[in-house]
């Protein structure tokens, strides 16, 4: 697919994704990224230390999250800066079916929206929305201006 | 050894820049790409992403992590610097790319401590990692905030 700059309007939405999350994709994520923080993996861990159990990594969210950019645009190059605050965790529960470890988990959902247009440098700052449930179920806001600058 | 550590009060302005050279190989890419469930084509297939005009495979908007976090730990390591680890929130994050890190990459990150500032019992510390390739051309910005939390 090709993005042209003439399309595009502030406040225009580039689409919503949900995204599954379950423990073996945060030991997925630890292994990949040098992060073993044992709150990303162990229950007893994350739970002495006042969380409400295992939570994904921030840089987990972060970088999920940004998928729904990269296949829009369709070069993860265009991609010249990305920022966002981490707000609240997302915590992972572990899977309720013994046979079945790689399952349970929570959803991620992200939503972009065109937050600026610079016409002449011939870029857009996409702006991330993105969810997950807290322990309680309830909806939160984990990432915080999550904003994405894009060469179009 | 005293029992309750903090952040040493001369931190800010610090340099560590011993980080040894980061090699990013094709299979590093595609790991890091798994997971974060980035599926683009550019980053698991050489082909798809010497279309789009790059050197080899093109690494995820938060590789960069991987590179700034491995130069991180001569400054979360260095005893004068007072950080307890086990302690630190990531708070917020940012990367800037000066052009996208592809496989073949020769990477070296300078860690700056640009803020120290006393937040409660605790700091939030903001670091900027320079990372450069092995010409010394500038490749990514990543900046952090880690919210150290204090001793209550």
């Amino acid at each position: 697919m090709t993005v042209t700059f003439a399309e595009l309007e502030k406040g225009q939405g580039i689409g919503t994704r949900r995204i599954e999350v379950t423990r073996a994709d945060l030991v997925r994520y630890a292994g990949a990224s040098g992060d073993f923080n044992p709150i990303h993996w162990n229950e007893r861990f994350a739970r002495a230390v006042g969380l409400p159990g295992v939570i994904a990594h921030g840089m987990f969210t972060m970088g999920a999250a940004v998928q729904l950019v990269t296949d829009w645009i369709g070069d993860p190059g265009a991609i010249l800066d990305y920022q966002t605050r981490f707000t609240k965790p997302v915590p992972v529960p572990d899977a309720q079916d013994d046979a079945a470890p790689d399952t349970g988990g929570t959803a991620i959902t992200v939503t972009g929206t065109i937050g600026a247009l610079d016409a002449e440098a011939s870029t857009v700052r996409v702006d991330l929305a993105v969810t997950a449930p807290d322990e309680s179920g309830k909806d939160q806001k984990v990432l915080v201006k999550a904003q994405a600058v894009v060469r179009i | 050894m005293t029992a309750s550590q903090s952040v040493a009060e001369d931190l800010a302005g610090r340099l560590y820049e011993g980080a040894p050279v980061y090699v990013v190989s094709r299979e590093k890419i595609r790991e890091f790409a798994r997971a974060v469930k980035a599926q683009a084509p550019a980053h698991h297939d050489v082909d798809a992403a010497r279309a789009l005009g790059h050197a080899d495979l093109v690494a995820p908007p938060t590789f960069a992590i991987v590179v700034a976090q491995a130069a991180d730990a001569e400054l979360i390591q260095d005893p004068t610097a007072g950080i307890d680890f086990s302690r630190v929130v990531h708070a917020d994050q940012r990367f800037t790319h000066h052009r996208p890190i592809v496989a073949g990459d020769e990477l070296t990150a300078v860690v700056h401590v640009d803020a120290v500032r006393a937040l409660g019992a605790g700091a939030m510390i903001t670091t900027r990692e320079e990372i450069a390739d092995a010409a010394g051309e500038p490749v990514a910005t990543a900046v952090s905030s880690l919210l150290v939390r204090g001793e209550e």
